[in-house]
């Protein structure tokens, strides 16, 4: 293939992996921002969402059809599931910690990522389960490569829920509220605002797009298993840091720079597919050592 | 008639004891000052009333309604607002999302309404931002709006966070030393500031401060602490001219001391 192509092809598969770790980025970007909590278990939500997402495919698809038409459903499903899901493991599991040093806190999100894991496992018996849907692979050509309306609708869809959320974020009374527990939690108690409850809010919206993502990602890679939320989770912690954790903008940003890392990454000579991973994580410490504070992320001032 | 009514409020943390047995009525409409020595107990009071401590014992009422076993959120959202001794703003948001947040608990659009942005919710974010501005006038600092809170001189965030009270409509404004750290021009502004609330919204007051002078002025009924415990309560006159509290403040003489032993 021309270089040409190749290059063109890769901008494609980057912004769609781009995207799909954003969507997970956000979420950890915004419990992280809210509370201070590096959820451990959010990278597992995508995983649950993907499976949820499934699970109502399976159910819709004698009747909408496993198209659009019986996706789009899936994916709203899922989300308001998946959402819930983590306002109960807020309540359960991190809220009774809320006072608690930060590391037990931690801790706890290990534990409930392995729990999660490890249910979807003892249901699946760890096999690999296929998401098969109708999206065929017709789309447009622009100019040498070729992108299918599937790979459109989940770039598109991914921008939407980004934009609807700084939206929401930064005009909103619950935004208003979320940013301002981030800065003084008794302060805003003060204001009459309930902030376990903003806190609950902000656990349903995170965990709505994770599973979003996770359900866009079983339909673009046509696979799902019990374990496919552990490295994105990872990688989308990544890209919160490179963003700026906390910052939404920012997790978008890293989202996107990460994803298409991953795919130049590998036509670097000598890195290659298999470097993709190593790749990436190389970059991580990069900007931990250079730039700590990530892209957008405001340096803070170290009072002595 | 009372707002507030203190009866029989005690307070400790393990063998600690803060606050022992007290009662204290706030006039609705007066502007009522608590004050003692470093240390009494003041500002336990304040954490009492706001929920943030749970009293071993008594109760606590506003208007009626008993607001000790209340939540934070849910006694402000019944007209009790506060501001701190040392500021507590929101700093890196603006002075106008500062006073906004403080609408929140007068606010009621969903959620939903919020993602969606339905006609319900724009209109409602139009009415907290005229609020906002609204109270940023109110104070005195029509200017500060787009200003990030933790830019601002000091004593304008001290106004930004009367804003933000103010937004959220109480029936009673605690206020913990307004007047620390303020020249004698902004201590006269501050008087003014506090009559005016008084007066042109009909808030009642309860204000800590350690400026006797500004406490004289301004209040029409004290109450001071000492060691958790009420010594005195009345008029400015008669709290001057109490023999304890004259003791609390400047302690008494060696020769007393011992005639009392």
């Amino acid at each position: 293939m021309p270089l040409q192509e190749i290059l063109l092809q890769q901008l494609a598969n980057g912004l769609i992996l781009g995207s799909f770790y954003a969507l997970v980025a956000l979420g950890y970007s915004m419990v992280y921002g809210v509370i201070k909590l590096l959820n451990f278990a959010h990278g597992d939500l995508y995983m649950v969402g993907a499976f949820a997402g499934f699970g109502c495919l399976s159910l819709f698809s004698g009747w909408l059809g496993a198209g659009w038409a019986g996706i789009v459903p899936s994916i709203l499903l899922s989300m308001v599931a998946v959402g819930m899901l983590g306002v109960v493991i807020d309540r359960v599991a991190y809220r009774p910690l809320r006072e608690a040093p930060k590391l037990s806190v931690l801790i706890t999100a290990l534990a409930v990522s392995m729990l999660l894991e490890n249910t979807v496992l003892a249901f699946t018996g760890g096999q690999f389960t296929a998401f098969s849907t109708d999206l065929g692979f017709t789309g447009i050509d622009l100019g040498l490569v070729h992108v299918t309306y599937t790979q459109m609708v989940l770039v598109g869809t991914s921008i939407v829920l980004m934009v609807v959320l700084e939206l929401f974020v930064s005009r909103t009374r619950y935004g208003r509220a979320m940013r301002a527990i981030a800065i003084d939690q008794d302060a805003c108690r003060l204001m009459g605002i309930d902030v376990n409850r903003t806190i609950a809010l902000t656990f349903f919206i995170g965990s709505a797009l994770a599973a979003a993502s996770g359900v866009l990602a079983g339909v673009y890679y046509g696979s799902i298993n019990f374990f496919m939320g552990f490295l994105i989770g990872l990688k989308a912690f990544t890209a919160a840091v490179i963003g700026g954790i906390g910052n939404i903008p920012g997790a978008m940003l890293g989202g996107l720079l990460l994803g298409l890392l991953e795919a130049f990454g590998t036509q670097i000579p000598g890195i290659g597919g298999q470097w993709k991973d190593v790749f990436v994580f190389a970059f991580l410490i990069l900007f931990l050592v250079f730039r700590p504070t990530g892209i957008l992320g405001k340096p803070e001032v170290e009072r002595m | 008639m009372a707002l507030l009514e203190i009866a029989g409020m005690s307070l400790g943390f393990g063998g600690i004891e803060v606050l022992r047995d007290l009662d204290f009525t706030v006039e609705e409409g007066s502007i009522t000052s608590l004050i003692g020595p470093n240390g009494a107990g003041k500002t336990s009071v304040f954490n009492c009333l706001t929920g943030f401590y749970r009293p071993r014992s008594g109760r606590i009422t506003l208007a009626g309604g008993r607001i000790d076993r209340l939540a934070p959120h849910r006694v402000t959202r019944l007209g009790l607002a506060r501001t701190f001794q040392n500021l507590r703003l929101f700093r890196e948001l603006t002075a106008a999302e500062n006073v906004m947040a403080g609408r929140h608990c007068r606010t009621g659009a969903g959620a939903l309404d919020a993602v969606l942005g339905t006609r319900r919710h724009r209109r409602e974010e139009a009415a907290i931002a005229q609020a906002a501005q609204h109270w940023l006038d109110f104070v005195g600092i029509p200017d500060a709006a787009e200003r990030v809170a933790g830019s601002l001189p000091y004593g304008h965030q001290r106004r930004v966070e009367w804003a933000r009270a103010l937004a959220t409509e109480p029936r009673l404004l605690l206020l913990d030393e307004p007047a620390a750290g303020l020249n004698t021009s902004e201590k006269e502004e501050l008087i003014a500031l506090m009559r005016r609330i008084r007066d042109e919204l009909g808030i009642t007051i309860l204000l800590i401060e350690h400026d006797m002078g500004l406490v004289m002025q301004v209040s029409e009924h004290i109450g001071v602490l000492d060691h958790g415990r009420k010594i005195a309560e009345g008029t400015p006159d008669r709290v001057q001219n109490d023999p304890l509290v004259i003791e609390a403040y400047l302690g008494r003489d060696e020769d007393d001391a011992s005639e009392a032993a």
